[in-house]
């Protein structure tokens, strides 16, 4: 169906034309998917293949200070007259084998086990009693992990090794000189910026974000719970059981990890939308036409975003709290009786909620205002123009014209406004901490987000395994989410037009 | 006809005028509140009245002198060390990182730019508790240095708006430079950075805000360890159920105090802000 035929259909029919062609789609997108896994895999392999046919074919065809480099790094180097460069390249390997002898070596082989000696007391030959180290498997499983990516690391360097000794004997054949150290430094001003560029930023990510990441991972496959702490008890791997317990395994996890998955996916809806639709009327009352003042309505409201987040959070936390002001000004309007408890009721959860959804909204609208004004200054004033002599009233042209465009532009942000509610760690903890409580949920309130509970899980109650495992879930549901719709976003997919 | 429709334009400037009106003293009255109770000279802590009747400047000498239980200049000046020194070091390395991937073509750069996304979607929390234990084992877990070096190591994933700005400035500069013999390096710090004033300045003030108020990375990490607080974590503990009857004329102080210089710096440098934040959704 072209263009020109979609057009002349009525509304629901194209909703079933669209509709029809999503289902139709879903095949080809599914096939094209598994062939795009399948080239992927099959390049992967092929790729080893590659590698491992170049390791032995340069060995063969090369000469001595290639075939010495494959068994001592940097003699390609320092016999090929690069002697700092072979230097640094023997070194590296000597740092390495004094490493994995001296000190990984000794945590990899405990991986499997992560330990087996609980610390305790022994008594010695003369009754007396003396504390015994036992292994410390937290310890075992962070310095492994350190020591793998040491490992793979390590592997990269010796392939770079042999690729550089290759190199500089094809270059002595042409009968060139290879670079000397200064002319390699400058190489990395210029060619090779990027490496001078990305090297300490990518260091500290590798080690403050990579490695824990690896290691929680991990952790989640782990049983490092609150009977289970280092130094003094033992964890051990458990496979795929913290993911069993929290779905189905432990009625008391599984109830409480679904409360709070549907109360997390209920609060990212609502509070990504209600701040998101209320604040464009706001914007859009703000720049209405021939309103003056303007500038004094968006800073009242611009002064919300300034204030530290968590001053806000917390100064709402005291005026909504039983004897704070709000209840206050109610007993002196004589509306009520009794303060009501904003966000600590037990018999009425919801009230609690709904509360922190309206604080949110306050919260949150300025910032819509914020980041959609320029956006609704840009809608192209024909449309309304034509809308209005068509006789559409105010609130069709809201419905028909600003919002849809509005959405088309900012989609890429409303997803990750969402994504950031379903971590919105702050508004919860610091207004409710959770609460209010709840004894037949574990370690969790009525309020609490998966993010929060993660939290109170670490903090309250060394369940680390739990946590991870939580974290992982979290980390699914994210990004499936960012996924399926990043990729469909225009802004993305022509990054390289500017490349 | 015209007549009618001025007036109903009229009509509705007016509804809008009063809406408007009424929702800018929603917004403002609890900042009003907490700055007036901050002054506050009443005895008791809670009051069935809501304006104050006598004022004092009491409540912030009373902050940064009486510091046995919350040593508020103390934390203040934590604050302040770990926000500057995050700064510096997250700017240097968020400009980096963005430039690299905007101007430069090397072979890993989209695998890199992948990584980063991916990173990104794990709840940073996860991640706060192993590096907890991380820098325990360096000897670094409970100190100020230990968070300063957790800030600025993770500053650089965020480097979406920055790649975004050096994507439109264009790229007859650099072939221009390449042509007069200057190196990439020399491109970069002398050509594209002077030119780029708006995206630094923005990058400063995010990296200095961020650390000012951040809450959750600072309880993860500093614990027990209470003579590292920053304000967030005084101010958090000041409204604990027990301390709250005490302390809550100085924690509205102490708001006051940590919130006026964010508050200014926000306001001067919004322009910006709001660049940075629709810079990505504009382009669509």
């Amino acid at each position: 169906m072209n263009y020109i035929d979609y057009m002349q259909l009525n509304p629901f029919q194209r909703f079933c034309y669209k509709l029809k062609s999503f289902f139709v789609a879903i095949p080809g997108a599914l096939s094209s998917f598994f062939k795009a896994v399948g080239k992927g895999l099959v390049a992967f392999f092929v790729g080893i293949g590659n590698f491992f046919k170049n390791y032995v074919n340069n060995f063969k065809v090369g000469g001595l200070a290639t075939k010495l480099s494959y068994v001592i790094m940097g003699s390609g180097c320092f016999l090929n007259k690069q002697i700092v460069k072979g230097i640094i390249f023997l070194a590296l390997e000597v740092a390495f084998i004094a490493y994995m002898i001296g000190f990984g070596g000794g945590y990899l082989a405990q991986f499997g086990t992560l330990g087996t000696k609980t610390a305790g007391t022994e008594w010695d030959a003369n009754g007396m009693p003396v504390k015994v180290e036992g292994d410390n498997s937290m310890l075992i499983l962070l310095f492994s992990t350190l020591t793998l990516i040491i490992i793979v690391l390590f592997i990269y360097l010796y392939i770079i090794n042999i690729r550089v000794a290759v190199n500089n004997e094809k270059t002595i054949k042409a009968g060139n000189k290879p670079n000397n150290i200064i002319q390699d430094l400058k190489l990395l001003l210029d060619e090779k910026f990027h490496i001078t560029m990305l090297a300490v930023p990518t260091t500290l990510i590798g080690c403050f974000t990579i490695l824990p990441l690896i290691f929680m991972i991990l952790i989640a496959f782990t049983n490092f719970d609150h009977d289970h702490q280092p130094p003094n008890q033992l964890f051990t791997w458990v496979g795929f059981g913290n993911f069993s317990d929290i779905f189905v395994g432990n009625a008391m996890y599984a109830q409480t990890f679904g409360k709070i998955l549907v109360w997390t996916l209920v609060w990212a809806v609502v509070a990504t939308f209600s701040c998101y639709i209320l604040g464009v009327i706001v914007a859009l009352m703000i720049n209405k036409k021939g309103l003056k003042c303007k500038s004094v309505f968006r800073t009242c409201f611009v002064m919300a975003v300034a204030v530290p987040q968590f001053v806000t959070l917390l100064l709402m936390a005291q005026m909504l709290s039983q004897d704070g002001v709000v209840n206050v000004i109610l007993e002196n309007l004589g509306l009520i009786d009794q303060p009501i408890k904003f966000l600590t009721d037990t018999s009425n959860p919801n009230l609690a909620r709904i509360t922190i959804i309206v604080v949110n909204i306050w919260i949150g609208i300025p910032y819509t205002i914020l980041s959609t004004t320029g956006i609704l200054m840009n809608i192209p004033e024909d449309l309304y123009e034509s809308a209005r002599i068509d006789g559409a009233t105010p609130v069709v042209q809201f419905m028909k014209i600003t919002l849809p465009y509005l959405i088309f532009v900012t989609t890429p942000q409303l997803i990750s406004t969402f994504v950031g509610n379903i971590n919105n760690f702050n508004v919860i903890f610091l207004l409710s901490g959770g609460g209010p409580s709840n004894v037949h949920m574990y370690q969790a309130g009525e309020t609490d987000l998966l993010v929060t509970w993660l939290f109170k899980l670490t903090m309250n109650n060394n369940d680390n395994n739990l946590a991870a495992a939580i974290g992982i879930i979290v980390f699914v549901i994210c990004g499936a989410l960012s996924l399926i719709t990043f990729n469909n976003t225009k802004s993305v997919k022509d990054e390289g037009a500017f490349g | 006809m015209i007549k009618s429709y001025k007036t109903k334009r009229a009509i509705s400037n007016a509804i809008v005028y009063v809406i408007l009106t009424i929702l800018s003293i929603i917004w403002v009255l609890p900042l009003v509140w907490i700055v007036m109770t901050s002054f506050s000279g009443e005895e008791a802590t809670f009051i069935d009245h809501v304006i104050p009747t006598s004022w004092t400047f009491q409540h912030y000498i009373d902050l940064f002198t009486q510091t046995d239980t919350f040593n508020y200049p103390r934390a203040f000046l934590n604050t302040l060390i770990i926000s500057i020194f995050s700064c510096i070091i997250s700017t240097f390395s968020v400009l980096m990182v963005s430039y690299t991937f905007s101007r430069l073509r090397f072979k890993a750069r989209k695998a890199f730019m992948n990584v980063a996304m991916i990173l990104g979607m794990f709840p940073g929390f996860m991640t706060m508790i192993a590096i907890y234990y991380i820098l325990k084992v360096i000897g670094l877990s409970q100190n100020i240095v230990g968070l300063i070096i957790v800030y600025s190591a993770g500053a650089a994933l965020s480097y979406f708006i920055s790649k975004g700005f050096f994507d439109t400035v264009p790229r007859a500069l650099d072939e221009a430079a390449t042509i007069d013999g200057a190196t990439k390096n020399q491109i970069f710090w002398r050509i594209i950075l002077p030119m780029s004033k708006p995206i630094v300045v923005y990058t400063v003030l995010t990296t200095f805000i961020a650390p000012w108020t951040d809450f959750i990375m600072a309880r993860m990490l500093l614990r027990d360890a209470t003579d590292q607080y920053t304000v967030a974590l005084v101010l958090w503990n000041m409204t604990d159920k027990e301390k709250i009857d005490t302390f809550f004329y100085n924690f509205c102080a102490g708001s006051v105090v940590v919130a006026v210089p964010i508050t200014a710096l926000f306001l001067k440098m919004q322009k910006f802000y709001v660049e940075g934040i629709t810079g990505g959704a504009v382009k669509g």
